[in-house]
């Protein structure tokens, strides 16, 4: 057994790819599912974890490489359920319904928004186009591996045929624009409900044809990735702001049996009953101020404290640019601030968020059997004092805070972040 | 009792508390090491006695506040709230007036809106001192002000009218108007209107009554500036804009606090050798077009420096509408600055930058009676605060 104390820094190259297993030993380990462990080990092989527990239990392999972190905190890497870092975009000006358009297409992996994430425990992101169409395409689950091309950060196998993340929808004022846009919110409805009629259609014709492709309709893009959202196969994330707004959602998710995730839902805390007998999920932001616009004004501390009370599954999101991927876990602090529990705001950064992307069989908590995605921490997670040292992805180590190369993505400094990203872009509500 | 005090008592008579005494687990006075178990007499609007709560005798008949935690009510020495609106619709937003490059005669005082929402959520968030007032975006945008964050009128709310000037060179001013359509062109612009003013102070020196010129509103304010009256607040981010409000400042002498300055770290010795003081940017700013080179330790990198500088919560066009320095200051206590130094750049070092370190930003006999109470470290994302005073009124006591 090869024991190498934290302290002598090993350098990333030495990590890139997981030849031998790792083992931490003498943090304390917050395993999400489960309670939290002091004193424990966590070993990882071949990008999963193979066991997570007491230093007592827990039998370190010969072979392993050992670290010792007593002091240190480790927690699974975080899971961003919205955000708009990687530089993609989505639907253009010439429609308002784009569920054809994938956001995969026009991901920069090279972008360092993605190293600013991972300074910040971002393991796993819903990169998602802008808010600015009712419908702006498709969104895409990634994993924050290196990645050469975009096919290197994709949970799903194959672009071409696998369901590689959710749908964007959007309502109230961000997709309210000139024509081919809806001037109304009744008309944004409409415009919606007849898209889903148009799809279920689409579907009926599939199932008439029972297999036989000389009677299947033609190949749509827009109407076969409604369809997969028409069987729950495609989550929506649904832009959401204002109390009625919400209840549409609601309504539309009832009408056609899609599933939801309700974004951002500033509002959420007014309409709690309606979102709990639904059970919708929410994801929802931290701002450090209300307003900015009028669908904001009345957003609250105090949203993740009253829907945990209601029953109401959580998930904290950045929205990069609006707010700041290398400061994701203070949206959890800030929850605790204003009521929720320590355990389900811990939960709203990792496990909540990862069910809302039907991921929570591979990451979100520290299980036996999952991705070896976990960051180490100098202290408390909900401290603001608390550093984010290392982030590993898959048995990789790809965020480490004593290497100068990767701390200036934490800090930022001259020409660290490149061309900025687009500002616009990100809640679509700046055209 | 004076008489605003007995006014305030007629019309929001819970609010009010003559006489106070607040017991702190640990003070922050910022005029000293932090005092363990001390406390704070209030009397009026003013702090009457400040001491370990072994020596202080608490009278009879003060209001007993206790907390673990307290410091000086919060200064944010720069930002644009009162002027800027929660709903950022036109007719919130007056902080930015486009139809002239060049309007320093524009006073945040007849813009002002005391009771506008965001005032009091920083308030709520322990800001007690606020310097507001015309933001960026314009060569010469108007005046701002220091405000008290209470007050039902802007005359009760007012401290300082026309502090300073605000200024912004770079090219984001061309977003906003057509002309200077470059940064080199806004410069010359400032240049040939502060020689305007020198050739209108000159004119007004003359024997002849009849030969001065007529009152210019706008050349007045700039002779202000050129006189040393009114300070001028130049928002600056990059090396090439900071370094040409060095030139400018350093052509016409005027006083100067260079705002924003993201890129300060490059030119220290610069700044340094100026003497002017830094309101640098929220510590959290977007790290996006002028603010793309932001650092979160530009901070540290200023004090190890030995530069004078505030933090500020500044100006945002969209959401979150404002910043709050408290937390601003909690992001520079994590990287780099003690936790001490951090509560300086929102107390008693923003209090000397708007030259008011004689009324707030400590807690000393005599001072300004604005408190902060928390219920652990004000820093500490999961802190709250619980107890806001300002001028001796408890304007806030719901932990927050």
């Amino acid at each position: 057994m090869k024991t190498t104390l934290l302290t002598l820094c090993l350098t990333s190259s030495l990590m890139l790819a997981q030849e031998r297993p790792v083992a931490f030993r003498g943090a304390t380990i917050y395993p999400i599912e489960g309670a939290p462990i002091f004193n424990g080990i966590l070993v990882v092989d071949k990008g999963l974890i193979k066991a997570v527990g007491p230093a007592a239990s827990v039998t370190i392999p010969t072979n392993a490489t050992v670290y010792d972190v007593a002091g240190k905190v480790i927690m699974p890497g975080l899971v961003d359920t919205h955000s708009h870092v990687g530089r993609g975009n989505g639907g253009d000006a010439s429609s308002a319904l784009n569920p054809e358009v994938r956001i995969l297409d026009a991901i920069d992996v090279r972008s360092t928004s993605f190293m600013k994430a991972l300074s910040g425990g971002i393991t796993t992101v819903n990169v998602m186009p802008g808010s600015g169409h009712l419908m702006s395409g498709q969104t895409a689950y990634l994993k924050l591996r290196t990645a050469n091309t975009i096919n290197d950060m994709l949970f799903c196998k194959d672009p071409l045929n696998d369901i590689c993340g959710g749908m964007k929808m959007a309502n109230g004022t961000n997709s309210i624009r000139e024509k081919p846009f809806p001037g109304t919110r009744a008309k944004s409805a409409a415009m919606v409900r007849q898209l889903f009629v148009n799809a279920q259609g689409y579907k009926l014709k599939i199932q008439a044809a029972k297999g036989n492709i000389e009677k299947m309709p033609k190949r749509e893009l827009d109407m076969e990735a409604l369809v997969q959202v028409l069987e729950g196969k495609r989550m929506v994330h649904f832009h959401t702001h204002r109390h009625d707004d919400i209840l549409t959602v609601l309504r539309l998710s009832k009408e056609f049996g899609f599933r939801i995730v309700l974004q951002h839902v500033s509002e959420a805390w007014k309409v709690t009953k309606e979102i709990a007998e639904a059970k919708a999920p929410c994801s929802i932001i931290v701002l450090d101020s209300p307003g900015g616009k009028l669908e904001a004004v009345d957003i609250r501390y105090e949203t993740g404290a009253v829907l945990e009370k209601a029953g109401i599954a959580v998930a904290y999101h950045t929205d990069d640019g609006i707010t700041d991927s290398r400061l994701f876990i203070r949206s959890a602090a800030f929850g605790v601030r204003a009521g929720m529990s320590r355990e389900k705001a811990l939960e709203s950064v990792t496990i909540a968020g990862a069910r809302m992307l039907d991921l929570d069989g591979r990451v979100g908590s520290l299980r036996v059997g999952k991705d070896a995605d976990f960051l180490l921490l100098s202290g408390d997670p909900l401290s603001v004092y608390t550093h984010i040292d290392q982030t590993w992805v898959e048995g990789e180590k790809r965020f480490d805070r004593a290497n100068p190369e990767d701390l200036k993505y934490a800090v930022g400094g001259y020409d660290v972040y490149g061309t900025p990203e687009s500002f616009d872009a990100c809640e679509g509500g700046l055209q | 009792m004076n008489i605003r005090t007995l006014f305030l008592l007629v019309l929001v008579p819970v609010f009010v508390q003559a006489q106070i005494a607040v017991r702190g687990e640990t003070v922050y006075t910022m005029a000293g090491p932090p005092m363990k178990d001390a406390v704070i007499l209030i009397n009026g609007t003013t702090i009457e006695r400040v001491g370990p709560a072994s020596e202080v005798t608490i009278p009879a008949g003060y209001r007993v506040l206790t907390a673990k935690v307290v410091t000086p009510g919060l200064v944010d020495a720069h930002s644009t709230v009162g002027l800027a609106g929660i709903f950022n619709v036109p007719h919130d937003q007056m902080q930015l007036e486009k139809s002239e490059p060049i309007q320093p005669q524009l006073r945040a005082i007849d813009a002002y809106n005391p009771k506008e929402d965001l005032i009091a959520w920083v308030r709520s968030l322990g800001v007690t001192t606020l310097h507001t007032g015309h933001g960026p975006g314009a060569l010469m945008s108007g005046t701002t002000m220091v405000a008290k964050t209470s007050g039902e009128t802007v005359n009760e709310a007012v401290v300082t009218p026309n502090l300073m000037v605000a200024f912004t060179m770079g090219s984001s001013v061309s977003r906003n108007f057509k002309t200077p359509g470059t940064s080199s062109k806004g410069v010359a612009m400032l240049r040939q209107e502060f020689l305007k003013a020198r050739d209108y102070m000159k004119k007004l020196e003359n024997k002849d009554p009849e030969k001065r010129p007529g009152r210019d509103l706008q050349l007045e304010m700039v002779a202000d500036i050129l006189r040393g009256t009114v300070k001028a607040l130049v928002t600056a981010q990059t090396a090439p804009e900071i370094a040409a409000a060095l030139r400018l400042q350093k052509e016409f002498g005027f006083p100067m606090v260079l705002d924003g300055a993201a890129e300060a770290y490059l030119l220290l010795d610069e700044i340094k050798a100026a003497g002017v003081p830094v309101i640098l940017h929220p510590t959290m700013v977007r790290t996006g077009g002028d603010t793309k080179n932001a650092s979160f330790t530009t901070a540290a990198v200023l004090r190890k420096a030995g530069i004078r500088f505030a933090l500020q919560s500044g100006f945002e066009g969209y959401v979150p509408k404002t910043r709050v320095i408290l937390f601003e200051a909690a992001i520079a206590a994590a990287n780099g600055l003690t936790m001490e130094e951090a509560l300086r750049t929102v107390t008693i070092d923003a209090a000397a930058i708007l030259g008011l370190e004689k009324r707030v930003g400590s807690l000393e006999r005599g001072k300004d009676a604005d408190l902060a109470l928390f219920d652990g470290d004000p820093f500490e994302y999961t802190t709250h605060v619980c107890t806001v005073v300002v001028n001796g009124i408890v304007v806030s006591e719901t932990c927050k």
